[in-house]
């Protein structure tokens, strides 16, 4: 009976309803195709491109000369300008962001305070750019707020503006440093179970031995993990450091410098090595980070 | 375990110790407030907080103050009607120009956006599930590969793309569109993981739906807030992008932005006080959309 049922079942019912089935399968993947082509065109290619640029020489013939311009002084002074700046950059926006984290957990998730927190840190850690760089103009610049304030108090030739320099940059930076610091550390910290809390209280330990065995051990990988992260945005920020310091100094302004540069001829594939270097040391710190990525992850569930 | 610890009584945690040490403990906590775990005491939280939001608005309200400044000392409101001053026209010109391009790009980035990665989002959801970690892969690929490196591709394409399709701002588009998919890509993604898509598929299919209802008015409805959030945070990227429109030299609103610093700061900082104010009022429209979910839900 069951072999009848079954039967009755393969000729009619699954004929119609998987009737379709081949045609969809057939027809499927077409639907792949547009933004396969989109992805290929517009991303795969130019970071090809990107990447093999730095292997030709103008003329179009393989050459892996253009890898000289790593021993180039100025371009080794710059990728130390590049790494200490993001170095400074990610440990105190990864410290100082991980204090905001700690004081927004003590406000109600649900509440205005968070929903507002969270769109501000939004806007500062991924489209300031540019219009950052004019808010430190307006308040640290030549003729900003606070310089023309200390002006006035030490005299016109003690105080000059720190940003137009590469370390200064580092407090540019912060600036969408801590905000990312704040939206990528907060689902972490906020993982932390109170059942964790209320054990080590109920063993008798205080909110220090709370931190010292349970906090800052769970929360380590994702606080590094975070670090790098942070590194990696200021590794490959370019356009606020473009609106503010016009002689170079870090790597995407060398990449600029070479592409753009109407004065020295044939430095357009030296962009293109400088490309190549970034691309290795992002990938290195991205895999980095997601190794301690999926750490973090064992305690957030 | 028992054996052990009535024979050696000595070590640290028997059941016997624990109660009497326990009470002191108690009797101390009493008098301060009860805490324990990670969460801070209000005025620690409040005194953070209260000092991280005075120095990040700072610079907001040095930009605001800025622009009230007037060219010979003192004051002004001056700067504002100098933006819809006609004789002035020629000076903003290109700053409008790129405003106006900027707006095109939002159209062609979000569309980009809802006709190539929303469609495939669905259909690596409902057919091709062993695709999803490349789909994943592929969006994320922005964020590892810096916007700086990819331009140095983007000059050669767009050398051959400007003869096929001429060399206007909406070009841009295309290259902005790369740049916003991974925060097009997580919305939307964190909505399709939320919602049973395929099982309301079904549901829907086994109902007589054909395909087209089946997407229109069953799997778009449930992922609007994360299409909505997608399409939000795409403009937000758009409006602040600037390293693809200068190194193509293109005129946006940002290449606008600096270029006129040099002329007249205090539009460029006008301008961009509308534009960071724009930007936080979309993300927070995305983080309202958030935070009706779970009561809708109940």
């Amino acid at each position: 009976m069951t072999a009848l049922a079954s039967n009755r079942g393969a000729g009619v019912t699954p004929r119609r309803r998987g009737a379709p089935s081949p045609r969809r399968a057939a027809t499927g993947w077409i639907g792949l195709i547009p933004f396969s082509v989109y992805a290929l065109l517009f991303l795969g290619i130019p970071a090809v491109l990107a990447i093999a640029s730095g292997f030709f020489t103008s003329g179009g013939a393989f050459t892996i000369s253009n890898f000289s311009a790593f021993g180039d002084p100025v371009i080794l002074k710059d990728l130390v300008g590049s790494l200490g700046l993001s170095a400074a950059s990610a440990i105190l926006g990864a410290v100082i962001g991980a204090l905001v984290c700690y004081a927004m957990l003590g406000m109600n998730p649900e509440g205005w305070l968070r929903t507002i927190v969270d769109s501000a840190a939004s806007v500062l850690a991924q489209f300031g750019g540019v219009m950052l760089a004019f808010a430190f103009i307006a308040t640290v610049g030549n003729q900003g707020l606070i310089i023309l304030i200390l002006k006035q108090v030490f005299g016109e030739n003690a105080v000059s503006s720190p940003i137009y320099t590469v370390p200064g940059l580092t407090l540019v930076y912060l600036y969408f440093e801590i905000p990312l610091m704040v939206l990528t550390f907060m689902p972490a910290l906020e993982a932390l179970k109170p059942a964790w809390g209320e054990a080590v209280a109920t063993l008798g330990g205080s909110r220090w031995t709370y931190w010292r065995e349970v906090g800052f051990p769970i929360l380590a990988p994702a606080f590094f993990g975070c670090m790098i992260l942070l590194f990696a945005n200021a590794f490959s920020s370019f356009a606020t450091a473009a609106a503010l310091i016009s002689q170079g100094g870090i790597w995407p302004l060398d990449i600029q410098r070479a592409l753009t540069s109407e004065t020295v001829v044939g430095h357009e594939n030296e962009a293109g090595v400088i490309a190549l270097g970034m691309i290795v040391v992002m990938v290195v710190l991205m895999s980095a980070y997601g190794v301690l990525q999926r750490r973090a992850a064992r305690w957030e569930r | 375990m028992t054996a052990t610890a009535v024979n050696a009584p000595d070590e640290s945690m028997t059941p016997v110790q624990a109660g009497p040490a326990s009470e002191p403990f108690i009797a101390a906590r009493a008098g301060r407030s009860p805490r324990y775990g990670a969460k801070p005491a209000q005025p620690t939280s409040l005194i953070i907080l209260i000092i991280a939001g005075v120095l990040f608005l700072l610079p907001i309200a040095a930009m605001v103050i800025f622009s009230f400044r007037s060219n010979q000392g003192g004051y002004t409101v001056g700067h504002y009607l100098d933006v819809f001053n006609p004789a002035l026209e020629y000076t903003y010109d290109g700053l409008f120009v790129g405003i106006q391009n900027s707006l095109g790009l939002c159209v062609i980035t979000v569309a980009i956006i809802l006709v190539l990665l929303l469609p495939v989002m669905i259909l690596t959801e409902l057919r091709y599930p062993r695709l999803r970690r490349v789909l994943e892969f592929v969006c994320l690929l922005p964020i590892t590969i810096p916007t700086v490196v990819l331009v140095v591709g983007f000059i050669p394409v767009y050398s051959v793309l400007s003869q096929l399709l001429g060399s206007d701002a909406w070009t841009l588009g295309f290259a902005i569109g790369v740049i916003a998919l991974p925060y097009a890509y997580r919305p939307i993604a964190v909505n399709l993981a939320g919602v049973d898509v395929v099982t309301l598929t079904e549901a829907a299919r086994s109902l007589g739906a054909g395909w087209l209802p089946v997407l229109w008015r069953v799997v778009i409805p449930n992922l609007r807030r994360g299409i909505l959030a997608a399409c939000f945070i795409t403009i937000a990227v758009v409006l602040g992008e600037y390293t693809i429109a200068s190194f193509l030299s293109r005129t946006t609103f940002q290449t606008a932005l600096v270029l006129i610093q040099h002329s007249d700061p205090y539009v460029a900082v006008i301008f961009s006080l509308i534009a960071l104010l724009l930007a936080f009022v979309l993300l927070l429209a995305i983080g309202r959309l958030g935070a009706i979910r779970p009561r809708s839900k109940d």
